[in-house]
């Protein structure tokens, strides 16, 4: 199922979606829109292959965690389509992207804009770290470190039973933190589980700030390597660059692309909250309509009627 | 005497597997100490290695359960759920994966000391919404256990006994069902594991001593029949004690106190096991004198229930034998 929309297109789409919302809640995940955009956009528009949706487009109410008990219990994969041998898979590693990711399913006609109005409220399926249960979601990842190893997992599995589906990973470079990480790695590369492909939004970000600051990971490329994986490199907002880096071949090992991102890319304005760009909550009612002039002028759209809003 | 039973968790896993295609041997650098590296010599294609790298294993094997297969993960009990709590909580609990998890070395059945001592596992399990706990008490319970544990609609935390294992009982386990091994009226006995074999020894002489204790054993902890339990609980004249190879808070002392709480039942309850504290590495038999686990804990402990001296020394209980099984399938099945 592919969009008529181009990626670039889409990518905009992702990031007017994004703004809009967080200017309506007075803050929002902004920056990861910024450097994810490209790559969530490529990812469902040209790279993954996905059957249609099997869920509603207006996502349905929170109805229960797994349990004994709840035997209608289902997960938001079924907006990526249905499990089948030749289909991809996608995980969203880092579940703190989800309002990117909601606002991706949205251009891509996965889901209605609807979904975005039920995000983070009481009753709502649409967490705001996504559940395993939010549109889009098969997993819960909130804890960051865990997305690569179960997608190898799956993957090894799939393998085994001939399938020919890819189990693709979207990852954040803070999760390199993690032990899991390398030891997920090693693991792909042991077992051969080449069907794992993983593309990691290389912003240079994490909660407390610049990643540098609050601990340095070294050379990212080298270590992976070192670990067992073939590693490709490229701009997070080149489509053409990122679409050469994921022909690499990467026979027996798994494929962990790079995306190098620019935090504030196409909302330029958010530089002045370096580093403290994880969660961007408006300081003041000053700084959220500058934002609002500024991101809307640069997104190329009229700036946000928030009044009312809450 | 109780007969011995050589390795029994070796072929019983082998013969569970090879009739169960999507069943796989999961291993984290302990294989033979798990009594799986015959199995993967023999069969490969079924098995397979994941290093010391657990939290990596536990989301792995989620991500195979993803897949439609049930994985059999083997390491020590403490190695399942200490270091990957937030892997096996978010990958295999939440999600209820058909993960069974095979935890060896239960309690202070290892000269390995507290690194290697699973002694607040069940604990920890109890309190994780989706978790079956299964705890295997004799050879015949660790030959059944793989089928039991994959009967299970969602993940399954088992304590496996390994090695030298004595045979007690003649029937598989029912998961949710719990054995009557003595069915008097006087005081009733709860163990499980290990602790199960030294209340049979207890029994003995309790009854040379004149008191008729109900003795149960547990092999399945979570879910928990309740609603037996409390009759039993009401068939006793005294009080009600427990023995356990775990720390007194949280297993099966724990267990019971809730039941009788909830239930506002007016009787004693002892809890034996490890009282608040680690143990250290030593040998079964010492460790199980040094902490209260055995035989003889059990007795004083009933002394200190009835409030009266029974005269029960450590000589009169090592002359007690456990017969071996067949001369206990009457007071078993009664």
């Amino acid at each position: 199922m592919k969009n008529e929309k181009s990626t670039e297109d889409i990518a905009l789409g992702i990031r007017r979606r994004v703004f809009e919302h967080a200017m309506r809640n007075n803050g929002g995940y902004l920056s990861q829109a910024c450097s994810a955009a490209e790559q969530l956009a490529w990812l469902y528009n040209e790279e993954l292959n996905l059957g249609a949706p099997t869920l509603p487009m207006i996502p349905e109410l929170f109805a229960g965690v797994p349990h004994a008990d709840n035997p209608g219990y289902h997960t938001g994969a079924g907006y990526n389509g249905p499990f089948e041998a030749d289909l991809d898979r996608l995980f969203i590693a880092p579940a703190h992207y989800a309002l990117v990711a909601y606002a991706t399913l949205i251009e891509v006609g996965r889901m209605a804009p609807e979904g975005l109005e039920m995000f983070n409220k009481d009753g709502s399926s649409v967490e705001m770290i996504g559940a395993e249960h939010s549109p889009g979601m098969e997993v819960h990842n909130g804890t960051l470190g865990i997305g690569l190893s179960t997608a190898a997992g799956l993957a090894w599995g799939r393998q085994k039973r001939g399938e020919t589906g890819k189990t693709w990973v979207y990852m954040s470079d803070g999760e390199v933190q993690e032990g899991q990480t390398w030891e997920a790695i090693q693991c792909c590369a042991h077992h051969h589980i080449d069907s794992v492909k993983a593309i990691m939004d290389v912003n240079r970000q994490q909660c407390d700030g610049a990643m540098d600051s609050v601990m340095e990971v070294g050379d990212i490329r080298a270590k992976m390597e070192q670990f067992g994986a073939v590693v490709a490199e490229c701009d997070a907002h080149d489509l053409g660059a990122m679409r050469d880096a994921a022909k690499t071949p990467h026979v027996g090992k798994p494929l962990i692309i790079l995306a190098h991102s620019n935090p504030f890319h196409a909302m330029p304005i958010l530089e002045e909250r370096f580093p403290r760009l994880h969660y961007v909550r408006f300081e003041s009612e000053d700084e959220r309509a500058r934002m609002n002039i500024s991101i809307a002028d640069a997104l190329g759209v009229a700036p946000i009627d928030y009044e009312g809003a809450r | 005497m109780a007969e011995m039973v050589s390795r029994p968790y070796e072929a019983a896993f082998e013969k569970h597997a090879l009739a169960n295609p999507d069943v796989l041997c999961l291993s984290a650098d302990l294989t033979s100490s798990c009594e799986i590296d015959k199995f993967r010599d023999n069969h490969p294609d079924q098995f397979l290695s994941l290093g010391m790298a657990e939290q990596n294993m536990m989301s792995f094997a989620g991500g195979l359960g993803l897949a439609g297969y049930r994985p059999f993960i083997h390491t020590f009990g403490v190695f399942c759920y200490r270091r990957p709590y937030d892997q096996l909580m978010a990958s295999i609990a939440y999600p209820r994966r058909k993960v069974r998890i095979m935890g060896f070395l239960p309690g202070i059945t290892t000269p390995g000391g507290m690194t290697h001592q699973a002694i607040e596992d069940i604990s920890v399990m109890r309190s994780m919404p989706n978790m079956t706990i299964l705890e295997t008490g004799d050879a015949t319970e660790v030959e059944s256990i793989c089928a039991a544990a994959d009967s299970i609609d969602g993940p399954v935390y088992c304590r496996v006994l390994r090695g030298q294992v004595p045979r007690l009982f003649d029937t598989p386990i029912v998961v949710g069902q719990m054995r009557e091994v003595s069915m008097g009226d006087d005081i009733l006995i709860v163990t499980a594991g290990i602790t199960t074999e030294e209340a049979m020894r207890a029994t003995k002489a309790l009854k040379g001593a004149g008191v008729l204790v109900r003795h149960l054993h547990l092999n399945t902890i979570k879910p928990f029949d309740k609603v037996t339990m409390l009759d039993h609980i009401h068939s006793v004249k005294g009080g009600v004690i427990t023995l356990e190879n775990h720390v007194t808070e949280g297993g099966i002392g724990s267990l019971m106190a809730e039941i009788m709480a909830d239930n506002g039942v007016g009787k004693k309850l002892k809890r034996l096991g490890l009282n608040d504290t680690y143990a250290h590495g030593g040998s079964r038999a010492y460790l199980m004198r040094y902490y209260g686990l055995d035989a003889l804990a059990l007795t004083q402990g009933i002394e200190d229930l009835m409030g009266e001296k029974l005269g029960i020394t450590e000589q009169d209980l090592a002359q007690v034998r456990v017969d071996a099984v067949h001369s206990l399938a009457k007071a078993e099945g009664l």
